[in-house]
């Protein structure tokens, strides 16, 4: 322990935070962002040093083990991890964040240092416990669904809405009941702990995989808020200052999800779509046939495009043919040809995640392009190939005021002058609606798994080049 | 600090983290979800602190806990959003 005046100790945090900023700022462009992380993680080191310094007198052996462990985790896992599960494993650390501000605040309730009297501080013990043990139990089952350990479709159990809402009334009612000094006991912290977790568990498992993006943000920012609580009750600035910005991140991301799905958060989190209502509504296309097409006539129509737009979806992603579509993509743009890919907000598993993944396979980021720049180029385009993707194609969202997902905005893929579709099956999507697009004239469906069917289609051209 | 002072910097926080936060583009969604949420792992300075005054072996536990979550948070989160930012390219030029 070292003597370090607390206005010392303010002023290095608030450089700290300066950093944290700074670094976040820089992510405003991908030239930038990689300094900007490490600009951020050094102004995480500078806080953490500072801390051991000031505070650390006894059990400094037991904190180096600490961080000895989690450092080694934390390394393992980031280092080792496929670009394919990168969303399960935002989810995990997510949690794991969440856990920790849920320990601290348990702790100070457990072992004051003096008996605290002031009801914001209790409040905000309250707070952090009920958030970040929802933040752990939620991110955990989300961590399962993504890895495939607990079922991706929604899990629907009966009044489940209702209990859901009970369960929160209860916790916002025992946080309440916490804050009154002298009163609470210990039991009643127990009790707040178990409703949380039990609320995190239920409130994640009815939802579908692909509402996952919304979760997953959600999650985030809550892990950010618990962390800012944690941050009142050790009176630390650096902590609300870096949680209140997670926090307003996560609920940005969560705005930008549910509106690029047209559905509100209590929709996504209340709704289980893909479910019930989904049903009703797939019988209207039994008899309309699709057509089918092969890897050659794939090849043929693409040798002679000089357009070509690319659009990902959640199955590119478990195909994991993004180093299969990048080498397709410089064969045609060899060809002459012009190649986009068109990135839909929700398409994937988490905000972002087809960016990801289409920049490991080395696709340049300039060639991707969001919902609002690429829509007005699908009509002079002259092959759009969807991979993996479903529901965000769906005309029916434009036109069909009945359809379950009428106004959320979409890709106009089928406004290119043909359509190729590679698809496992004819199932549907997560909101168990049939695409129309699938039906139109101009679209031809390529069955198989994605990653076959891109080598086959790559295959063809360069045999038939050869000729 | 008092508590006002404290009640300020988290609403003043809140308003940077939303004008920082929507300049970044969709392409560094991903990025930003894990970057931000090391961040978030800044809990490890109120794990350490707890830790230091730990007394008794459940306390120990409770807190060397919470460090090892709070720094799993922190290294896992920084390395893979660095892992990532790695492989955003721009088009090269053709020569």
């Amino acid at each position: 322990m070292i003597e370090i005046s607390s206005n010392i100790e303010n002023i290095v945090y608030l450089f700290s935070a300066s950093l944290f900023i700074i670094g976040l700022k820089r992510l405003a462009s991908p030239n930038t962002a990689r300094n900007g992380n490490r600009l951020a993680s050094l102004g995480m080191l500078i806080a953490i040093v500072l801390t051991i310094l000031k505070y650390t007198d006894n059990n400094i052996e037991w904190i180096i083990i600490g961080i000895f462990i989690g450092g080694l985790l934390g390394i393992v896992l980031s280092k080792y991890v496929q670009m394919t599960a990168i969303p399960q494993l935002v989810a995990i650390f997510n949690g794991f964040g969440g856990g920790a501000s849920a320990l601290v605040a348990i702790y100070e309730i457990l072992y004051p240092r003096e008996t605290i009297t002031s009801i914001f501080v209790l409040g905000a013990i309250a707070f952090s416990t009920a958030l970040g043990s929802m933040t752990l139990t939620g991110s955990s089952i989300a961590f399962g669904k993504l890895q495939g350990i607990v079922p991706t479709r929604p899990i629907l159990f009966p009044l489940r809405n209702y209990l859901n809402f009970l369960l929160l009334i209860l916790i916002v009612f025992f946080v309440i009941v916490m804050t009154i000094p002298n009163f609470s006991s210990l039991n009643i912290l127990y009790i707040l702990i178990v409703l949380s977790l039990l609320a995190g568990i239920l409130i994640v498992i009815p939802i579908g995989g692909a509402d996952m993006p919304v979760i997953i943000a959600l999650l985030n920012s809550y892990s950010g808020i618990a962390g800012a609580g944690a941050g009142f009750v050790l009176n630390n600035p650096v902590l609300i200052i870096s949680g209140s910005l997670v926090g307003a991140s996560g609920l940005i991301l969560t705005r930008i999800m549910t509106k690029a799905m047209n559905r509100s958060l209590a929709n996504v989190i209340f709704g289980g779509l893909g479910s019930e209502d989904g049903s009703k509504q797939t019988t209207t296309n039994e008899n309309k046939l699709v057509k089918s097409l092969n890897t050659e006539d794939a090849a043929m129509i693409l040798m002679y495009a000089e357009s070509v737009i690319f659009v990902p979806g959640y199955g590119l992603a478990v195909a994991q043919a993004q180093h299969q579509i990048n080498e397709l993509a410089n064969i045609l743009k060899n060809k002459g040809a012009d190649i986009k890919y068109a990135i839909h907000p929700v398409a994937g598993r988490m905000p972002g995640h087809m960016n990801v993944l289409l920049a490991e396979a080395n696709i340049p980021y300039n060639e991707l392009k969001d919902l609002d720049e690429i829509n007005s180029e699908f009509d002079s385009t002259d092959v759009a190939v969807v991979v993996g993707a479903n529901d965000v194609t769906n005309p029916s969202a434009r036109t069909d005021p009945n359809s379950p997902i009428y106004g959320m905005p979409i890709l106009n893929v089928d406004k290119a002058k043909s359509v190729i579709v590679l698809k496992r099956s004819m199932a549907s999507g997560f909101a168990g609606i049939e695409n129309e697009l699938f039906f139109l004239d101009k679209t031809s469906i390529l069955f198989g798994d994605a990653k076959d069917s891109i080598e086959g289609i790559t295959r063809e051209i360069k045999n038939l080049d050869n000729i | 600090m008092d508590l006002l002072s404290l009640i300020i910097i988290f609403a003043l926080a809140l308003f940077i983290g939303y004008e920082v936060i929507t300049k970044v583009p969709s392409t560094l969604h991903t990025p930003l979800m894990s970057g931000s949420n090391a961040i978030s792992g800044i809990v490890i300075v109120g794990a350490i602190i707890i830790a230091s005054n730990a007394d008794g072996i459940l306390a120990i536990i409770l807190s060397v806990v919470a460090i090892v979550l709070a720094t799993i948070n922190v290294i896992g989160g920084f390395m893979i959003t660095d892992r990532m930012l790695a492989m955003f390219k721009k088009r090269r030029n053709k020569d």
